[in-house]
């Protein structure tokens, strides 16, 4: 009976309905991106001077003196000596092996997608923390962003941007700003409601209890936001090698085309150096900062 | 009768979505229990009304639920009352702007919490100056006050300390010279010491009585436990269910508890140290007057007793017993009364609490003479009533 084949089979759509759909959607975000690309990119186009510039900062400046920048901005965040020698032993080697140059690249786009995850994920955050509407609204675009593979939101990027360093940080911060702006949200709300309400006891108004309460004690659970920030985008280069990105990612990506067993390795061995050392740096800079949390007398 | 300082009128407190559609069967007298049913809202309060006055240590007792806690956070708004009038020297509250109401509770109110509300970030010192920097005041003004207050507290020493090092009487010690440290009028302690142990709680009982007899500050204290209330309470307010069951002074509600609610309440506290010995004294009937011995026996006998008090134009003087009269009457009636025959009884003072009294007053046989600061006999304390009072509730 012809009338029951729904029973068997899933009722779908007429293919020349799908057809349609696609092709107008397509469509329209293609009039979209020729009628407003040219205007987004004039709007990014401050973002990708900088980002130009930053590299071309990372390259100019001699090895040793990058070395050295980096070992003290290491050594004054975690006082610890080892993790120093770990700083200087990893980036001789990434120089002896030949990836000077491309970690520089890496290690630009990086620093600024944590800087602009943290700049615009940290007021997202607060934003929620404050308003349980905001937190219903962004929660479930933070579950896309996170859950939507990198591929898909790169066509649209790319469709509008063409590829280039902006499309590639757009899609980093895409992959990498949710947990800082869920942490951010989350610390605020955990902080101790006694001790909030105290402060507005004492008549702290809005803002006296967001820098003065709410931050600092939200500061732990947010640093480990920021953590998981930069191990995101520093995972997320090799799919950005892929619109354009220029560094670590690139020779990945060569390898796997080509079975460069060897190249990808070293490559993924710096990319995995960088995280190890953005990430102990970032947490023992955490840690030492909330040395109060330790209890214990030592009066 | 002066104006109160603080005054409540017909304050209530429904929580829930929409109060204000409960609030008639609220007051139609509709209970707790039945409103939760129908309609889902709790009411915390309940027709609260009470006048607090300058000065005066004001406690309200309740257990856990009767809404005290949320009674004390109305006072500083910070919950709204669904109905009710709050006066503060002579400002509604109700009407400040949130701007007003910052500044009113910058100056006006401070506030000491059950879990000390302390900022874990931050020292020792610039915890007890945190409502100094809120008001703006400098850093340097700040913590010189702060560090004041650190020494009358008695932790000068733990300035740069973070809270999370203190022990808990410590880190609440803290709390309360925050509280000072503003130089508020009016302190709000919510549970204050519930959460410390037994001895440090009287500790603190002993310090928080001691700094008011300084400051005459203006306190109202939350507390569960009754024998905390009468201990600092010039007058005490019992809630129930959100409702204001018993209000008065402590021996008001030791003595004459206004229903079976307080009865119940009041059965188990020690009375012997809630309870002064002007509360259980009796009028001193014996009281002799005269100037000879011979007088003073004549006196004696038409009070119908072996003892008596002799008072003159300076005061009590002490105790005469009949037996030494009658002894001084063998040598010559007409000698006036001197040293040799009274007998220089330690005398009560009416402010001391019976416990303290008990020993002497069993070791003797007559009653002990109750004595002012002034020096004169204000009453008599005898085993029978101390026995009596002490007695009731445990019977």
């Amino acid at each position: 009976m012809s009338d029951a084949s729904w029973l068997t089979e899933f009722p779908q759509m007429d293919r020349a309905d799908l057809l349609t759909i696609r092709k107008t959607l397509d469509g329209a975000y293609r009039e979209f991106s020729r009628s407003y690309g040219d205007a987004i990119e004039t709007f990014f186009n401050p973002l990708l001077m900088f980002l130009v510039w930053f590299e071309k900062l990372l390259l100019a400046s001699p090895w040793w003196a990058i070395i050295a920048i980096i070992t003290i901005l290491a050594y004054t965040a975690t006082r610890s000596i080892k993790l120093s020698l770990g700083v200087i032993i990893s980036f001789s080697l990434i120089g002896y092996f030949g990836m000077w140059d491309n970690t520089m690249r890496t290690m630009s786009i990086i620093l600024v997608c944590t800087f602009l995850s943290i700049a615009l994920g940290i007021p997202i955050g607060i934003m929620m923390a404050r308003s349980n509407r905001v937190q219903s609204i962004v929660t479930p675009i933070l579950d896309v962003m996170q859950t939507m593979p990198a591929f898909v939101y790169l066509i649209p990027v790319v469709m509008l941007l063409g590829i280039g360093k902006v499309p590639g940080v757009i899609a980093v911060i895409i992959y990498a700003i949710p947990p800082v702006i869920r942490l951010t949200n989350l610390g605020i709300r955990l902080v101790d409601p006694e001790v909030l309400e105290a402060a507005t006891a004492y008549g702290a108004n809005k803002s006296q209890r967001l820098w003065g309460v709410q931050m600092p004690l939200a500061m732990p659970t947010i640093m480990a936001g920021i953590n998981q920030t930069i191990m995101m985008a520093l995972a997320m280069v090799v799919i950005a090698s892929m619109i354009g990105v220029k560094g670590l990612g690139q020779p990945v990506l060569k390898s796997i085309t080509n079975q460069y067993f060897t190249l990808g390795l070293l490559n993924g061995l710096a990319i995995v150096a960088l995280a190890i050392i953005f990430d102990r740096v970032s947490q023992a800079y955490a840690l030492r900062s909330q040395r109060h949390l330790k209890g214990g007398h030592n009066a | 009768m002066p104006e109160p300082l603080i005054s409540i009128q017909g304050l209530y407190k429904v929580f829930g979505n929409a109060p204000q559609t409960v609030m008639e069967a609220v007051k139609a007298g509709k209970s707790k229990d039945a409103i939760l049913a129908d309609s889902g809202h709790t009411v915390g309060l309940k027709d609260i009304n009470l006048d607090i006055n300058k000065g005066e240590i004001y406690v309200i007792m309740g257990l856990s639920g009767s809404g005290k806690s949320t009674l004390i956070r109305h006072f500083n708004r910070l919950i709204d009352p669904t109905e009710g009038r709050l006066m503060v020297d002579g400002v509604d509250v109700m009407s400040l702007s949130a701007s007003e109401l910052e500044s009113f509770r910058r100056n006006k109110m401070s506030m000491v919490f059950q879990r000390f509300g302390l900022m874990p970030h931050r020292t020792v010192l610039e915890n007890i100056g945190y409502g100094l920097g809120i008001k703006g005041v400098e850093k340097e003004k700040r913590d010189a006050t702060a560090y004041e207050w650190l020494e009358t507290v008695g932790l000068a020493g733990y300035e740069k300390q973070y809270p999370a090092q203190l022990s808990g009487g410590q880190q609440q010690r803290v709390g309360l010279a925050r509280a000072l440290c503003t130089d508020a009028e009016i302190l709000l302690m919510d549970e204050a010491f519930s959460a410390l142990d037994p001895l440090i709680r009287s500790e603190m009982q002993d310090q928080l009585i001691e700094l008011q007899q300084k400051l005459h500050k203006t306190i109202i204290f939350i507390t569960h436990d009754l024998d905390e209330a009468l201990r600092l309470g010039d007058r005490i307010a019992i809630l129930k269910d959100g409702e204001l069951v018993q209000e008065g002074a402590p021996e008001e509600i030791l003595l004459t508890p206004a229903n079976d609610y307080v009865e119940a309440f009041v059965k188990d506290v020690n009375r012997a140290r809630a309870l002064t010995v002007e509360t259980v004294m009796k009028p001193a009937a014996h009281r002799i007057t005269a100037d000879t011995i011979g007088e003073a026996l004549e006196q004696m006998k038409k009070f119908k007793g072996d003892y008596g008090y002799y008072v003159n134009e300076d005061g009590y003087q002490g105790v005469i017993l009949q037996d030494s009269l009658e002894n001084a009457m063998e040598n010559d009636a007409d000698t006036a009364l001197c040293e040799k025959i009274y007998e220089n009884v330690e005398s009560l003072s009416p402010d001391t609490v019976l416990e303290v009294v008990i020993p002497e007053t069993l070791d003797t046989d007559y009653p002990l003479p109750v004595v002012d600061e002034d020096g004169d006999l204000q009453g008599q304390l005898s085993r029978a009533s101390l026995v009596e009072v002490l007695s009731v509730g445990h019977g």
